[in-house]
């Protein structure tokens, strides 16, 4: 659908004009912070009403780039190409979504530089919804990459007290994954000729250039997603990270390194991914087990979450590299979904943590006497975190594995034993945390839910729960796009296949 | 109706899970009360129309899952073996809600208690009328949540707390065969809609799943896997020590969840099933075995157990058992007939169990009870017909459903079918035997509990009784009002029609109503020895068990420890599972993952830096300004050289 104005520019700039009227902002007083977090959340939320025009004027039934933005910039070559199909739509809405939300979850928590503080996460929308955007490798890169500045700044400046040093394993590992892909866009840009995204969907790459390429774009989004055994960083990153930061950190951030694999290594590799697919598999199979099983020993209960989060990024990047419809689409609902639960569940964490200034699981419990709506609230995201049917957990799980069980059946009988542990570590959370005797004193006087918190945590419950039972907004969505380039990658694949048989 | 049936449960739930501070917990009780009532009343008109008339009915509501070639509706399909388990779930349930608002009375938290229990309802629902396995599948963990909050109902109690974890994920361990099952079906079939499997199971047959580099056969593998849920569900051996852990809670939830229906999902998923399952006989070789070990195994541990809810509990698994039996040799119907029949007599007992720790405070050990049945003459009364009717007394519902799986055992010409006939009826002499413990140590003999207990002991409000008094009259009437339409060849093939699988001519069925009539009355005689032993050992010379238990103390460790299940799976399973956790977490990410990566690479530049620069500030306003350096940098390589070309 055309629209008489650029739509999707206007989505990802807005917020930075928010930044902008911040920065011009006076003063530090209580006025001026109030100021700022109003300016901020208002930003958010037309920015999100926007991107619902989105919503409502997009085609699904055809897997072209709608809203598309094309205009020269850097040196004719490299342009300004925006758009959105199927696959990346939910990830553009997921953040507009999220970001009232974690704006609104700050307005308490955060005290000192509330200004700057607003305007890192306004400049992270823009990178944000940016690279789900950007249809140019370089437009792309600047965006992904460009996301992670605000990032480091917000854990760096407003997080805890090992603060420096999850910046830093952060950085490191970033770093390295950043400049293969870097290298991986040049030798693009040599062999293809352009950088224009679209295009290059089309193009067939060599394959001995697609598995040199497949595996620099791999060290990247392995690490963004993040993988086993390059999630380390991920945890400690969590636990220092203010509270909205771990959310747009796990809801959003490690959304790109999956949106990576279905926007450039399925389709412009596709026989580089046939071929590295047994060693995904074997990957996420490690995501899943290993950190469900770590998951299951922590103390700190971001920690704990952060881990759950790596097992359930291994069902995604399982889902992906069966190539399958139902493979790729439950990929796409896994990280939409885990985008909604997870960011509730860093909430959850957050609730209590502002009241009592620790995340040690040893230092709740009962607390339903005290918090029964939180207590609700925090059951429902547990659920859904388990993949109870009827949360939204349950789809994306359910369809990546009934995808894989058609690849490889060891795959899914070994990744099927993550409904069992992620069932463990959640209910045990939940259980030493929320159940029991109300018996620590300090915990006598906590409250329950004020409005602010109900109002951040209520669309989240429905979402959960409207989700689980209807999938079909998402699902419906993608589907077209993901079936394009399912045939796409399964056409590549084909004549290589059928040129073995040849004498 | 149907759609009626199925959402007005919804309707308590929600009422009273979000109003319930308006409508007060007598407000809760009763609303949802009425509720499950006319979804009863309903229940049975539907049962009369799909029955007798053959009116089924196939709503689909709207589209769940549609992702490649997988759909997934929300539909509502009720055919005769569905209008049968409407019945079972809706009017246990109501009776259950009903004697709920008497039982709970005291508790501060009924309008929570009432939502789960109507959402129970809900699920369960959802689960039989499912038209495709993924629905069914969310039934099934819908029933484990829901079972999982009322056990864990109390979350003051530790041990209630401990109990509800350990329900939900030994379900899950069954249910991680259901999903491989679901999964294996789709990807042989490309469907997961009952019709369609239905229709393409016979070209299954001789296909093989390639698995580990052997070949299996697909049937027996689907069916195995399929089963295995079926296992965690109705508590079968292996995967039964979350039942009597789950008498934590309330005992109303006991009676509803872990006896009448959600324990009896796992025998109605082999009955829905049935054109699957039969074209699997290794398949239906296991489910005789287990549910015939089971029968016995739990009979045997029933027999020495001295908490009241136990017994009980350990009685259903039994049961369930024999329910398994009946379907592994392939009299579905006669299952199905033993499901309806005890849905009414366990729910009695444990309700009827409910009475009694209400007149005693809660007391749940038996022998600090004992001569209850001046006090509580009602009570004692309806357990005597719920004990009459479990142990098969002639003409009592479990005599007629309990004898013809003993029967058809007898008849099958199953692999394990002789295995299973024996030990049903060894079972059954051990039910009769607990059984009237039960009955005799509880309400005969002199008292042996406090002067103070005693003296407050009194019958049950009417809220309770009569609820007790419907599921008495069924325990009795039952068996003989719906023998025909359950074990009778004719009635089977007019009631049920093509919802059940049937070999020609309902041969088993034909088979079990001509076996010998020592076999026939064998279940008989047996009852009446378990009756006479009790009796010459709990009423004629209650020192007797005593030396019996000291005489035989190995057997008797053995099975009050419940064969040691729970300290062989502590050992094998929970204890590995949790070291093996840390030592990845501490040795894998922490020494050998960060150890060779971040922190000893950071440790290497901080050693290098440190000599040569001497770093003073912090090292993230510098990274950060690398990045934009890099970032830059790129755009301006490429702005040249692009420009350039």
């Amino acid at each position: 659908m055309m629209v008489g104005w650029p739509i999707l520019s206007v989505v990802v700039f807005l917020p930075l004009v928010g930044a902008l009227f911040i920065f011009a902002l006076q003063g530090d007083d209580e006025a001026t912070q109030r100021n700022a977090r109003y300016v901020a959340l208002w930003t958010t939320l037309v920015t999100f009403a926007l991107s619902l025009l989105l919503v409502a004027g997009f085609e699904r039934a055809t897997a072209e780039f709608q809203f598309v933005e094309n205009h020269y910039w850097l040196g004719g070559t490299i342009r300004y190409h925006m758009g959105v199909d199927g696959i990346s739509l939910p990830f553009v809405i997921l953040t507009t979504f999220l970001m009232p939300v974690s704006i609104l979850a700050s307005f308490g928590p955060i005290k000192t530089r509330v200004k700057e503080y607003m305007i890192a996460f306004l400049v992270l929308e823009t990178l944000m919804v940016g690279t789900f955007c950007a249809l140019d490798l370089v437009l792309f890169y600047v965006f992904f990459e460009g996301g992670l500045i605000p990032m480091f700044l917000i854990i760096g400046i407003w997080g805890g007290a090992r603060r420096v040093y999850a910046t830093f394993k952060f950085f490191l590992y970033t770093l390295a994954g950043s400049v293969l892909m870097l290298l991986a866009l040049m030798a693009m840009y040599w062999q293809a000729g352009t950088t224009d995204i679209a295009a290059l969907l089309t193009h067939a790459f060599p394959r001995p250039m697609q598995t040199w390429l497949f595996l620099a774009f791999l060290a990247s989004f392995a690490v963004k997603l993040p993988m086993w055994p390059v999630h380390t960083w991920l945890p400690d990153a969590h636990v220092e990270a203010p509270t909205a930061g771990s959310v747009i950190l796990a809801a959003i951030l490690l959304k790109m390194g999956g949106y990576g694999f279905i926007r450039f290594s399925l389709p412009m590799f596709p026989n580089a991914s046939e071929l590295f697919a047994p060693m995904m598999f074997a990957l996420s199979l490690m995501a899943i087990i290993y950190t469900s099983l770590v998951a299951l020993m922590q103390e700190d209960m971001k920690k704990l979450i952060a881990y759950s989060s790596v097992a359930h990024m291994g069902f995604v990047t399982m889902g992906l590299f069966t190539l399958s419809n139902e493979g790729v689409q439950g990929g796409i609902f896994q990280m939409v979904s885990h985008g909604i639960v997870s960011a509730a569940l860093f909430l959850c964490v957050g609730v209590i943590y502002d009241r009592m200034h620790t995340r040690e699981i040893a230092a709740y419990g009962g607390l339903v006497n005290r918090m029964p709506l939180y207590a609700a609230a925090f059951m429902v995201f547990t659920l859904a975190n388990v993949g109870l049917p009827g949360t939204s957990g349950f789809v994306g799980e359910f369809l990546t594995l009934i995808a894989a069980f058609r690849v490889n059946i060891i795959v899914a009988l070994f990744a099927t034993t993550g409904v069992i542990l992620s069932a463990a570590y959640a209910l045990w959370l939940y259980r030493r945390v929320i159940f029991g005797a109300l018996e620590k004193k300090n915990l006598t006087g906590i409250l329950d839910l004020d409005r602010r918190e109900i109002v951040v945590l209520a669309p989240l419950v429905i979402l959960t729960v409207l989700f689980g039972i209807w999938p079909a907004p998402i699902l419906d969505t993608s589907a077209s796009s993901v079936a394009a380039l399912v045939d796409h990658a399964k056409a590549a694949l084909a004549p290589a296949k059928s040129a073995l048989w040849l004498p | 109706m149907v759609q009626a049936i199925v959402f007005l449960p919804l309707l308590g739930c929600l009422a009273a899970g979000l109003l319930g501070r308006f409508l007060g917990a007598r407000g809760c009780g009763i609303l949802t009360s009425a509720l499950l009532t006319v979804s009863a009343i309903l229940s049975w008109i539907v049962f009369v129309d799909v029955g007798v008339y053959g009116h089924d009915a196939h709503v689909r509501l709207f589209t769940w899952i549609s992702a490649g070639a997988l759909a997934v509706d929300w539909a509502l399909k009720v055919d005769p073996l569905v209008a049968v388990m409407l019945v079972v779930v809706t009017n246990v349930s109501a009776l259950v809600h009903i004697y709920s608002i008497g039982y709970m009375d005291e508790d501060p938290h009924q309008p929570r208690f009432f939502s789960y229990l109507s959402l129970f309802t809900l699920a369960m629902l959802m689960l039989v009328t499912a038209d495709n396995l993924v629905q069914l599948f969310f039934g099934w963990e819908g029933v484990g949540l829901a079972s999982y909050l009322l056990i864990g109902f109390w979350y003051l109690k530790p041990e209630a707390n401990a109990a509800a974890i350990k329900a939900f994920i030994v379900n899950r361990i069954g249910d991680f065969g259901f999903a491989l099952g679901i999964f294996a079906l789709y990807a042989m079939i490309g469907s997961v809609g009952y019709e369609t499997i239905f229709a393409e199971a016979k070209s299954l047959a001789g296909k093989t799943i390639h698995f580990a580099g052997r070949d299996f056969d697909a049937l027996t593998v689907i069916c195995l896997l399929l089963f295995m849920g079926a296992m965690g569900k109705s508590a079968q051996f292996l995967l039964h020590t979350w039942l009597p852990d789950a008498m934590e809670g309330p005992t109303p939830v006991s009676a509803l969840i872990h006896a009448a229906t959600m324990v009896t999902a796992g025998v109605f998923m082999v009955a829905r099933l049935s054109p699957l399952f039969e074209l699997a006989p290794t398949a239906l070789t296991v489910v005789t075995f287990v549910g015939a070990t089971t029968a016995f195994f739990a009979a045997t541990v029933g027999l020495v157990q001295n908490d009241i809810k136990r017994i009980v509990a350990y009685s259903t698994c039994s049961q369930l058992g024999y329910m398994f039996v009946g379907m592994g040799v392939g009299a579905y119907s006669v299952g199905m007939f033993h499901l309806f029949t005890h849905a009414s007599f366990k729910a009695l007992l444990f309700l009827g169990a409910g009475s009694v720790l209400r007149a005693m405070h809660h007391e749940q050990d038996i022998r600090k009870m004992g001569g209850l049945r001046n006090r509580i003459p009602f009570t004692y009364a309806v357990m005597v017909v719920g004990t009459l009717a479990l142990t098969g007394f002639p003409l009592t519902a479990g005599f007629f459903s309990k004898d013809a799986i003993i029967e058809a055992a007898y008849a099958s010409d199953g692999a394990a079918a002789q295995y299973a006939f024996w030990l049903t009826v060894i079972a059954a002499a051990l039910t009769s035997f607990y059984g009237w413990r039960l009955i005799f140590v509880v309400f005969h003999g002199n008292s042996r509990a406090d002067r103070h207990t005693l003296e407050h002991a009194h019958e049950s409000p009417w809220v309770m009784t009569v609820p007790l008094a419907f599921l008495a009259l069924g325990a009795l009437v039952l068996g003989l009002g719906f023998k025909g339409i359950f074990t009778g060849p004719e009635g089977v093939a007019r009631f049920f029609r093509d919802s059940l699988f049937s070999a020609s001519n309902h041969k088993i069925l034909e088979d079990m109503h001509h076996v010998p009539i020592w076999v026939a009355s064998s279940a008989t005689v047996m009852m009446l020895a378990g009756f006479l032993v009790a009796y010459w050992f709990y009423i004629r010379d209650p020192e007797a068990p005593k030396r019996l238990a000291e005489r035989q103390d190995l057997l008797y460790r053995f099975l009050l420890n419940k064969w040691y299940f729970d300290e062989i799976y502590d050992f094998l399973l929970v204890r590995p599972a949790m070291w093996l956790g840390r030592v990845l977490w501490k040795q894998g990410d922490g020494w050998l993952i960060d150890g060779f990566g971040p922190d000893g690479v950071s440790a290497r530049v901080i050693d290098v830096t440190n000599r040569v620069v001497r770093l003073q500030t912090g090292y993230l306003y510098h990274y950060a300004f690398v990045m934009l350096i890099g970032v830059a940098a790129i755009i301006t390589w490429f702005l040249v050289w692009g420009g350039g070309s």
